[in-house]
């Protein structure tokens, strides 16, 4: 077990193109730390030089107190479990999880040892005189884990370990390698490009985009305190409703946000918490709003407070059962920056990315099952107004959030 | 060369999937029946008894001259002077294993028959080890000018022997090679090489890469990766490889003719040198071209087993 520490590191191809830039990262002991982006945004690069498949051609990674730049793979003491799992196919179950104890010239009855163990703890005993082309998806996938644990190696390396499973298979191993991982202690490098799995499995979440590393955050913290456009579009499912509105002063001081022909109030709490806010005055800015942030206001008792409310028409109610998503049009023109394109580029939409010069935006609430909204009734929409977010439409960035000076470990910058 | 290549190059394809008939009844709709081509109707009745029965007929007419020498070397050279060879089914008394025990009972002819082993095997044997070693090395080494070489080393398959046997007579001459077995395998391994690393090559590249990360990840150095991942998985390639080369240096005769003396003649050299002296000398010459056929045969047999298909199938995914 041991630290991982990235300082600086950069890779440039030979063509020029810069996969990674100056990416600042520490994996602390036994963390476990995912990295998450959409495709091409450099995770699986970064991820490669920790393992020594690439070259490093900026900055230095080091595993443990050792700088591993210059260290070949095979010398890292670092396991690596690959998104095609990789597995021998000339050797049987046992031998492919025995190939690099067996490498490094173990006591044969210690390499036996070692492979019964991992065969139990993973549920692959029946299976050890198997190729693994007798093997299921699942099957194999776990012989990958395998391969990896028996090694007790200082670091594991994950990319994109349960992509090839199906959805539901997906659930249960995710919930097998967080239980692994967590027994083990081992640190852990885990890269995907699916936020469930980065949310559910990383003790912190590192978000990439074009090779720059937008934040590290626990899940949690991620989640509610984003600090751009990108990492708040990204996280989330259903993603946050990104709305373009106009901040201006209130008569008691406060500021209020207005979205087409509605507003909303921003409650002094808020104010309080972001006071870069007041400088927004009178200007426009990215309003955002996590579905689950808008509640179904005819399904309350009482008068909601002044300013909370939204109504719009409901064009599509999707019922999940033990939630209802309703999509409704608002009046106001979407949020249409380069990052809210390359998240629909990610999703494989991008030709839905909605033409900025149209006036009304899609907007997806997440309401209780209970719901009596129908497709084509207006709905009212109470926002939790105090957890709304607010983005600079220029740069993206979150405005001002006193929460991101704790987000980020001080030895990291974004 | 002709006579044992034949198996070698018709056996290993993979008998055609028996394709359903799709009937052409009137229910069937449009692109299934009658549109489809010549080639694929064909293709489909492949699998069918009437198809199967043809084959057969055509292999036992393509092996009725190989029959007809194993019975010629059976019989007296006094009974082949007089009459042909099917004349043994209806008097099978004549057949008799006297040209053998001459054979294996005449000096020469054995040593030239251990003499094609010991220019063969090591043709072949070094022909794989080095070929295979530089074939890894262009398919997943990175060093400059990979791929230059790698196209020059296309480009030696189309050199004919021919051009080189005068300047490396005058080579082996100086250095004292000249009517040596090793001089002839050295010559042999020489002009295999440029198409075992091209076969080989090929044929190594398209192992998953992951496959190759894998076992560095797992500790391993270039030559254990070599010897434990890369020759396991290119079996198929170099069970091919080693049947032709095979083949190419057993029925060699031109190089051994030119670079090989009497001690050192292989089995081909000797052979025709009889057929020159004694004109038709059968007793000699039929066991001795049955022989001179067999042992490929086995090698084919002993390799056949190698073709697997799907060696790859679990790697990834």
């Amino acid at each position: 077990m041991a630290e991982v520490v990235l300082n600086g590191v950069g890779k440039v191809y030979a063509d020029g193109t810069r996969a990674v830039e100056s990416l600042d990262l520490a994996v602390a002991h036994g963390e476990f730390l995912v990295l998450v982006g959409p495709s091409g945004c450099g995770k699986t690069t970064a991820l490669r030089m920790v393992a020594g498949l690439e070259d490093v051609s900026e900055g230095t990674i080091s595993i443990g107190d050792r700088v591993v730049n210059q260290v070949p793979s095979r010398d890292r003491d670092v396991a690596m479990v690959f998104q095609s799992y990789a597995l021998y196919p000339h050797l049987n179950v046992r031998d492919n999880i025995g190939f690099g104890l067996r490498l490094r010239k173990l006591p044969k009855a210690e390499i036996r040892r070692r492979v019964d163990e991992a065969a139990r703890t993973l549920g692959l005993e029946e299976h050890l005189a198997r190729k693994p082309r007798q093997l299921s998806g699942g099957q194999r996938q776990r012989v990958a884990m395998g391969r990896a644990i028996v090694r007790e190696p200082q670091a594991f390396l994950m990319d994109e370990p349960l992509s090839n499973l199906d959805a539901k298979l997906r659930v249960q191993m995710r919930a097998q390698i967080a239980r692994l991982t967590r027994e083990l202690g081992v640190t852990t490098l885990y890269v995907t490009h699916d936020q469930v799995e980065a949310m559910t499995l990383g003790d912190r979440v590192a978000v990439m985009r074009k090779g720059v590393l937008q934040q590290v955050a626990p899940p949690q913290e991620l989640y509610d305190h984003p600090v751009n456009l990108f990492v708040a579009g990204f996280i989330g499912s259903p993603a946050m409703n990104l709305l373009t509105g106009r901040l201006e002063q209130a008569e008691d001081g406060g500021l209020t946000v207005h979205l087409g022909g509605q507003h909303l109030a921003v409650p002094a709490e808020l104010l309080d918490r972001r006071p870069a806010l007041r400088a927004y005055a009178d200007r426009q800015v990215i309003v955002g709003i996590r579905p689950e942030d808008l509640y179904d206001a005819a399904d309350e008792s009482g008068e909601p407070p002044a300013g909370t409310l939204l109504r719009a028409d409901a064009d599509l109610v999707e019922s999940m059962g033990s939630e209802v998503h309703v999509h409704v049009r608002l009046d106001v023109p979407p949020a249409v920056t380069d990052d809210v394109r390359e998240l629909a580029e990610d999703a494989g939409a991008a030709d839905q990315v909605p033409d900025p010069g149209t006036a009304q935006t899609e907007v997806v609430a997440r309401f209780g099952p209970r719901t009596r909204v129908r497709e084509g009734d207006t709905a009212a929409l109470r926002v939790a107004v105090e957890r709304m977010h607010f983005f600079d439409p220029g740069t993206g960035l979150s405005v001002a959030d006193h929460a991101q000076d704790h987000v980020q470990n001080p030895k990291e910058k974004s | 060369m002709t006579g044992g290549a034949a198996p070698a190059a018709s056996a290993p394809l993979p008998a055609p999937e028996a394709a359903p008939e799709p009937g052409p009844g009137p229910g069937k709709r449009g692109d299934g029946g009658i549109h489809r081509s010549l080639a694929s109707r064909i293709a489909g009745r492949t699998g069918g008894g009437a198809v199967a029965v043809g084959l057969v007929l055509v292999a036992l007419f393509w092996m009725m001259p190989t029959f007809g020498l194993l019975v010629s070397s059976l019989r007296s050279p006094q009974e082949t002077g007089t009459s042909g060879w099917w004349k043994v089914f209806t008097e099978p008394g004549q057949m008799t294993w006297d040209n053998y025990d001459r054979l294996l009972s005449d000096d020469d002819m054995m040593r030239a028959f251990f003499n094609t082993i010991w220019i063969t095997v090591p043709s072949t044997v070094l022909v794989i080890l080095i070929g295979a070693l530089a074939a890894y090395a262009f398919a997943w080494l990175e060093f400059p000018g990979r791929d230059w070489l790698f196209l020059i080393v296309v480009g030696l398959l189309v050199v004919p022997v021919q051009v080189a046997l005068i300047p490396v007579s005058q080579l082996y001459g100086d250095v004292g090679l000249f009517g040596t077995i090793a001089g002839v395998v050295l010559f042999h391994v020489a002009f295999g090489l440029p198409f075992a690393v091209f076969l080989l090559r090929n044929y190594f590249a398209g192992i998953p890469k992951d496959l190759l990360e894998a076992a560095r990840m797992d500790g391993g150095t270039d030559l254990t990766i070599f010897f434990r991942v890369i020759l396991p998985l290119g079996r198929p390639a170099i069970a091919s490889l080693a049947i032709f080369q095979f083949l190419w240096v057993w029925n060699d005769m031109l190089i051994a003719l030119i670079y090989a003396d009497n001690d050192s003649a292989p089995l081909t050299v000797a052979l025709q040198s009889q057929s020159r002296a004694f004109g038709a000398n059968i007793e000699v010459l039929a066991p001795g071209a049955f022989l001179s056929l067999i042992v490929p045969l086995l090698v084919f047999f002993a390799f056949q087993r190698h073709f697997v298909q799907g060696v790859m199938a679990g790697a990834v995914k």
